[in-house]
């Protein structure tokens, strides 16, 4: 940098918005440690994942017009320096994210108690806010580098949270372990990936890298670069046959970390996955869509069928709902592979829904599992009869998780059917209503449980306090919600689906 | 390890000259090979030493436990605070330009000898904080029956 410098424009809060998402909740985590005090950590927590939901919130009002935001950290301008990089889909993914971090935490608050030695609960908050931080930090950011050092912030504080329900059920402590054994291979894979994209092209800002692999034509290190970054984001997102850590992490892990992981995680895994695919790479290189046809549509299907399949026949509620998700995770795969607008935005939409579906039912399970100790269907029996709100939200749930007309979840099948029939695939439009018919059978087991079983005639579980309730309900209300008003789903889905199809022509590197 | 009076007297001898050496690759990392990484490693290597000769027990009455902990957070907040600090000078996040505007080179200075600072700091807690972890677990056989 020269010593005569142009001068220096001011600039305004609003400008600085896409840092601001990942670092406010980054700053609150090592002040929660510093301060070291239970009642503050939560406040502290609270306030910070309040205000990334705002900003995310403002972030995505200001990008649904098409539009993208670039921000430079350190005033070093991209290729060289790292860039953030907001638009359409970055933006309603971290809205999601924050979103559900914000209402978890107060269930989190009065949960922990339950779930979590007095000790750790700092570190709880602690851990959360990184973990936030992780996530929110790989879809903001548009440098490739820094999208694994994100994922590995959240991952490990992952990690440490699944094995935090150690104190109701030891083998929180092996699914952890499991968890960051292929976590890691996960994420190696990734940063593998990236190491021979930096290889062959010399870059690792997105932008950059899109222009400069579409140069490279059929370039072998280009496409085991393309192959590790799949495989690597597939294990981490739990596609079919690498989904081994999802069922132990989310049935172990204590019930605010599986509500908080099951809406997020994966999601974030998803979108680095559409980010590379579409961003980085892109259709046009062959490569790509053989993978997407060959090994994409049929391992969600695969997904569609075995996992609901097995949800079927699971005897905890947790796991049930855990197989659920590695089912629902075949569906957004599927929508990837189709490859045209709808299909994308389809995939983003169930992105969105599902997550929020997920966290009304795993919310709700964790207020049950509070009063009958286990997440077993033998100890669950008429619990939706004594405690009638919650038992209201999983009903609101379980009928998105089926897609039934009126709920988000439906919104989300829709467009994928309709994507599918776009295609002329009209057996995979079948085999998706099919499929949904599992989830029926699944669903409507954990209602049988709920209010067709007597309870047992000392059971005194009533509707949990207002911190778990109201949260409870919120996320209820929007499951229903999103099935009528999908102007902010979908209608952002849609602007995000032509970003990434448009590609790389999309990006402009300033 | 009462008994090896040499690598006692040695190491009190050393455990000075290695913080000082850390503290010189700390500051002088700007100019020469160093920074807070390796400042931080180095600081910490002091610190372990001491523990590995004299015992933990008498390293933790030395460096209290708690006070790693808050070290590993109080670094990333003075990493953090740097970037937030430029941001309310109406620079861009972690643009060390902004603490000398008239003079963006000696701004950059600052900023870095902030942030190393910062990395310094949790490297040294981070490192420590893994010794004593697994010095601290009991030992599966006593030194006796090797």
């Amino acid at each position: 940098m020269s010593v005569v410098e142009t001068q220096h424009a001011a600039k305004t809060l609003m400008d600085h918005l896409p840092v601001l998402q990942v670092v406010i909740p980054l700053i609150s985590a090592p002040l929660i440690v510093l301060l070291g005090n239970r009642k503050l950590a939560f406040a502290i927590a609270f306030a910070a994942s309040a205000t990334a939901f705002i900003i995310a919130s403002l972030l995505l009002a200001q990008v649904t017009d098409g539009s993208v935001i670039s921000y430079h950290i350190g005033g070093w301008a991209p290729p060289l320096g790292i860039e953030y990089r907001i638009d359409a889909l970055s933006a309603l993914v971290l809205m999601l994210i924050s979103g559900i971090a914000t209402v978890v935490l107060p269930y989190a608050y009065t949960s922990i108690k339950f779930e979590i030695p007095k000790r750790h609960h700092t570190l709880f908050y602690a851990l959360y806010m990184l973990c936030l931080t992780g996530l929110l930090g790989m879809v903001a950011t548009g440098d490739a580098f820094n999208v694994f050092v994100f994922l590995e912030i959240s991952s490990l504080s992952t990690y440490v949270l699944v094995a935090m329900g150690a104190k109701k059920d030891a083998r929180a402590l092996t699914a952890a372990y499991d968890y960051l054994i292929m976590g890691t291979i996960g994420a190696t894979f990734f940063v593998i990936g990236l190491g021979l994209l930096y290889m062959a092209t010399g870059t690792l800002n997105m932008a950059d890298l899109a222009g400069r692999i579409a140069d490279q034509g059929a370039n072998r290190t280009v496409q085991a670069a393309f192959t590790f970054i799949v495989v690597g984001m597939s294990l981490k997102a739990a596609m079919y046959p690498l989904h081994h850590w999802l069922p132990n992490a989310y049935t172990y892990a204590p019930s605010a970390v599986t509500t908080f992981l099951a809406a997020t995680a994966t999601k974030a895994a998803i979108y680095v996955l559409l980010r590379f695919m579409f961003s980085v790479f892109n259709p046009a290189f062959h490569f790509e869509d053989w993978t997407l046809y060959l090994i994409f549509i049929p391992f969600a299907l695969l997904a569609m069928f075995a996992a609901s399949f097995v949800a079927v026949f699971q005897t905890n509620l947790k796991r049930m709902l855990a197989f659920s998700s590695i089912a629902q995770i075949g569906y957004m795969l599927l929508g990837i592979a189709m490859l045209n607008a709808t299909g994308l935005s389809a995939s983003i939409v169930y992105l969105v829904n599902h997550g929020i579906t997920k966290a009304t039912l795993f919310m709700g399970t964790g207020a049950m599992v509070m009063y009958s100790g286990s997440a077993f269907f033998d100890n669950l029996n008429g619990l939706g009869r004594k405690m009638p709100l919650t038992g209201a939200a999983m009903v609101a749930g379980g009928l998105s998780l089926i897609g039934v007309p009126g709920t988000a979840g439906f919104i989300s099948k829709w467009v994928l059917v309709q994507a599918a029939f776009e295609n002329g695939w009209w057996i995979i439009a079948v085999l998706i209503m099919l499929s949904s018919l599992l989830a029926v059978i699944y669903v409507w087991r954990m209602f049988e449980v709920l209010y067709l079983t007597a309870p047992d005639e000392d059971c005194t579980a009533t509707d949990p306090p207002l911190p778990i309730l109201i949260p409870m309900l919120i996320l209820a209300g929007a499951c229903i919600w999103f099935g009528f008003d999908t102007e902010l789903t979908l209608g952002s889905a849609r602007v995000a689906a032509d970003g990434l199809l448009a590609g790389s022509a999309g990006l402009i590197v300033e | 390890m009462h008994h090896h009076l040499i690598l006692r007297v040695v190491t009190k001898m050393l455990v000075g000259t290695i913080i000082l050496f850390a503290f010189y690759v700390q500051f002088h990392g700007d100019f020469s090979p160093g920074g807070g990484f390796q400042a931080g490693v180095i600081m910490a290597v002091a610190f372990i030493i001491y523990g590995i000769v004299f015992g933990l027990q008498k390293a933790k009455q030395v460096f209290p436990e708690w006070l790693v902990h808050k070290l590993v957070a109080l670094g990333v907040l003075i990493y953090a605070a740097t970037g937030v600090a430029s941001l309310l000078l109406g620079y861009n996040f972690l643009d060390y330009g902004a603490f000398n505007p008239g003079h963006p080179i000696y701004g950059q200075h600052w900023g870095i000898f902030a942030v190393e600072l910062g990395v310094g700091i949790t490297v040294t807690g981070v490192m420590v904080a893994i010794y004593y972890a697994f010095a601290g677990r009991p030992p599966p056989m006593k030194d006796e029956d090797w």
